[in-house]
């Protein structure tokens, strides 16, 4: 039989479950499809940055919007989703780096972007005591940090259903199609009809948006991860580097997160990876020259997320340029996660007022198809 | 003097030298395949055979003649020109069939054109109250040590639970002059009605008459106690007495060494980082791959010999070895398949080396109560998680082990699940009103055994590397 929901959000990760508690917060009531579960894939095994850092401009005003949003995470969903505030530092390993960090800052303010904030060596040998003595400076943005992405999306998802959202996990959504007037989409035995739709499909949003008839340049990508045992605690901040893929960061339980982007092999048909090991010990000789401290932890678990990627690895939020009533939330390009909370708060806006004073206009999905005849 | 494995790729990579992997890489090798074996242990044996080739042990009957028979095939897959390393640990296996390998602090890289995997098993988790004091150990862990050093307990020790190796463990402790002041019995007495349809087959298998004598045997110098229902250890910091109630007797008694065991359940973990598909097993209580009948797995070119593809003991593993190894040789090398034992006559052999695997799994079938703990038993070691603390996140939302992780992040330890994923499981499955199938297992990731970053780090640079730096 066919349900009615005032809006049909396809994908669980931290963009669906988002904007359907925002959603359930404006007063409406939609229905959330995943098809396995909530933070299954990317949302649930990212590194959990929680950074407004080395963002694209374009994406700078909506990062700002989602860390107030991350500033009180715990009144919005009853739990702190493991957000922890120490910084997020970009270090310049030599002086070529260093003037780069110097003009992007400059950049920003230019903007009217505080957030970052360029620091010479004794600065960030005072927030990164470990790091090593050639390092000559490097960028700051002081309010970033890190969160737990599991328990976050399952916090975002939890809170959801208790104002309301229906939450459909282990069943994908099928037959995707607006008939009179209204989006329709299958769900096992059932259907679900609705004015709005939302296309928060994660890796799977890129073949969502083709089948409505509006491609978009998005390949899958699964981002390795490894984590160590514990050793004692050294850093505060989450760390990355200007020129080598690099991230870092270590718990409070004293076990560190290695990441930087280095890709496994995905299958999405599968809801697999298979790990690259020439690409993980890229980060590891990358660890083991910058962090002497680190070189005899070891290596417990190492993973990788299925994500999309676009062409130009900015995200598409927003309405779509093609349909009415349907609007697109992926292709977050391996950063994401942090802009969670705000693209929910932002979604729900264009949704239900229609716009919003977050200015999100270069993600829109006709960038991709203004140049093209 | 360990070294690495001579070459980058290889016909055949076995896994694990117990009867299965030692059955598996000498039959690859006698058909001339490339065959590599690739063993954690100091020497090869597996847990049934350890340290056949090293053991302080020499008054043959103590060990039984089981044990002796391990010796055999040592030397067939020595001269059989596989290459054998020892202290070599496999922390990956993906579905390329590439292989990562631990070897003397070095780790490396091989690839396979088939993979056999034949890990063991694992003893099952008993989840008292008090199972992680010190003082209480498993009873394969108290097995290591005689095998290995021929060590056996001296001070007032119980042994707890129930099954074969059990009562095995206690002939060899006895037999070597160690002491057991007790055995708690828990096999459930309603098993025995069960089993009863299979006791015929069991009575014409090889382990009827050896395990009866066994048992007459510690039982004419230890007090038994069957029966028993419930079970705790308890002590200030480390194990002091150990209480149990069987019908209405309830017990109190001093220990300063509790043994446990409840029987022995496939070790998955390599094989299901790779992908390969396991079923949940209703009979066994565990996961188990699913398999044909060569041992193949759902993963193409990756096959599962021995108590890995199921409980089965080690006749069926050393048999199973060699029907995993005969397929890959009439896969890569049909011609040299000819100079091998025809399959018919494996799975003659398999057929009698399982004869009685009913009955012991039925006799055994571990009860629930020490399956499935309660309160705030211990689950999780590693991230001290309690089974209420499980339940309480199942109360909010959690619906397998992998959400659970989430929540407790149980399983997310150095163990990998090994000591309290199928109590998760069964516990979740309970609170859910699910079978274990639907709840699912945690999905299992590499390195399944620790590696050093140092070591990761140091990993040969490919040619395919420095190419890809080169295009930048």
């Amino acid at each position: 039989m066919t349900k009615l929901a005032d809006a049909i959000i396809v994908g669980g990760g931290i963009h669906g479950c988002s904007t359907a508690l925002h959603m359930c917060l404006a007063g409406m009531k939609p229905v959330l499809i995943e098809k396995d579960y909530a933070g299954r894939h990317a949302s649930g095994v990212n590194a959990g940055g929680v950074r407004q850092l080395a963002r694209h401009v374009a994406e700078i005003p909506l990062s700002i919007r989602s860390m107030g949003i991350w500033e009180r995470i715990e009144e919005l969903v009853d739990d702190t989703c493991g957000f922890e505030s120490h910084g997020q530092v970009l270090v310049a390993e030599n002086d070529a780096e260093f003037d780069a960090c110097r003009a992007r800052v400059a950049e920003l303010n230019a903007l009217g972007f505080t957030h970052e904030e360029l620091i010479d060596g004794p600065e960030l040998r005072r927030l990164v005591p470990a790091v090593a003595e050639s390092c000559p400076g490097g960028v700051v943005s002081r309010r970033d940090g890190a969160a737990d992405p599991a328990r976050t999306t399952t916090a975002f998802r939890r809170k959801a259903a208790a104002l309301g959202a229906t939450v459909c996990e282990g069943v994908a959504a099928t037959n995707i199609r607006k008939e009179d007037g209204l989006w329709r989409v299958d769900v096992g035995a059932d259907s679900y009809a609705g004015p709005v739709l939302v296309n928060a499909a994660g890796a799977w949003a890129g073949g969502i948006a083709a089948a409505l008839g509006e491609p978009v340049p998005v390949e899958t990508v699964a981002p390795m991860l490894m984590i160590t045992s514990r050793v004692p605690h050294f850093i505060d901040p989450v760390v990355i580097l200007r020129g080598r893929k690099l991230s870092f960061k270590q718990f409070a339980d004293g076990t560190v997160l290695i990441g930087g982007g280095h890709l496994a092999t995905p299958d999405q048909d599968r809801n697999e990876t298979v790990l690259d090991w020439r690409g993980l010990a890229i980060s590891a000789r990358t660890v083991f020259e910058l962090f002497p401290v680190m070189r005899s932890a070891t290596i417990v678990r190492a993973w990788a997320g299925i994500e999309a990627r676009t062409r130009d690895e900015l995200p598409v939020l927003g309405p779509s340029a093609r349909h009415s009533g349907l609007y697109h939330q992926f292709g977050f390009s391996l950063h994401g996660f942090q802009l969670g909370p705000g693209a929910g708060a932002v979604m729900t806006e264009l949704i239900a007022n229609g716009g919003t004073q977050t200015r999100i206009g270069d993600l829109s999905i006709d960038r991709f198809h203004r140049s093209t005849p | 003097m360990n070294v690495a494995p001579k070459r980058d790729s290889y016909d055949v990579v076995v896994i694990g030298a117990g009867p299965a992997g030692l059955a598996a890489a000498a039959t690859a090798a006698e058909a001339d395949l490339s065959t590599l074996l690739l063993d954690e242990n100091a020497g090869p044996g597996g847990q049934v055979w350890r340290a056949i080739a090293s053991t302080p042990v020499t008054e043959r009957d103590r060990l039984g003649s089981d044990y002796w028979a391990g010796a055999e095939l040592v030397r067939a897959v020595r001269t059989s020109g596989a290459e054998i390393i020892q202290r070599a640990t496999v922390w990956s296996l993906d579905r390329h069939l590439e292989v990562g390998v631990s070897i003397d602090g070095a780790s490396s890289l091989v690839k396979a054109r088939r993979v056999i995997l034949a890990t063991g098993a694992l003893e099952r988790p008993f989840p008292i109250p008090g199972w992680t004091l010190p003082g209480v150990m498993t009873a394969g862990a108290a097995q290591t040590m005689l095998k290995s050093s021929g060590l056996v307990p001296d001070g007032q020790t119980v042994i707890a639970g129930q099954g074969p190796l059990l009562w095995l463990l206690a002939a060899q402790i006895l037999r070597l002059g160690g002491r057991i002041d007790r055995i708690l019995d828990t096999t459930e007495r309603r098993n025995y009605f069960a089993a009863l349809p299979h006791a015929f087959a069991f009575m014409t298998s090889p382990y009827f008459a050896k395990g009866l004598a066994m048992m007459r045997e510690v039982r004419a110098k230890v007090p038994v106690v069957t029966g028993v229902s419930e079970l705790s250890a308890a002590g200030d910091g480390r194990l002091a007495t150990v209480t149990y109630a069987a019908g209405s007797r309830r017990e109190t008694i001093p220990a300063e060494l509790l043994l446990l065991h409840q029987g022995v359940v496939p070790n998955v973990n390599l094989a299901m980082a790779a992908g390969v598909e396991h079923r949940w097993d209703d009979l066994q209580l565990c996961w188990s791959p699913a398999l044909d009948h060569n041992g193949s797995t759902s993963v193409e070119g990756i096959a599962i010999a021995g108590d890995g593809a199921g409980i089965g003991g080690a006749e069926a593993a050393l048999v199973r070895g060699r029907i995993a190894a005969r397929a890959a040789v009439e896969a890569l090398a049909p011609a040299a398949a000819a100079t091998l034992a025809p399959m018919a006559t494996f799975r003659a052999s398999l057929a009698q080396a399982e004869r009685g695997r009913a009955f012991l799994d039925t006799l055994f079938r571990p009860a629930r109560q020490f399956r499935i703990p309660s309160g705030d038993t211990i689950v999780c070691r590693c991230e001290e998680v309690t089974a209420k603390d499980i339940l309480d996140a199942v109360a909010i939302g959690a619906t397998g082990p992998n959400q659970l992780k989430a929540y407790r992040r149980s399983g997310m330890g150095p163990c990998q699940g090994r000591l309290c994923g199928l109590t998760v499981t069964e516990l979740m499955a309970q609170a859910r009103g699910k079978n274990p199938q639907e709840i699912g297992y945690y999905r299992l990731r590499a390195p399944v055994k620790p590696i050093t970053l140092a070591e990761l780090a140091a990993m040969p640079k490919t040619e395919a590397d420095v190419q890809a730096v080169v295009r930048g």
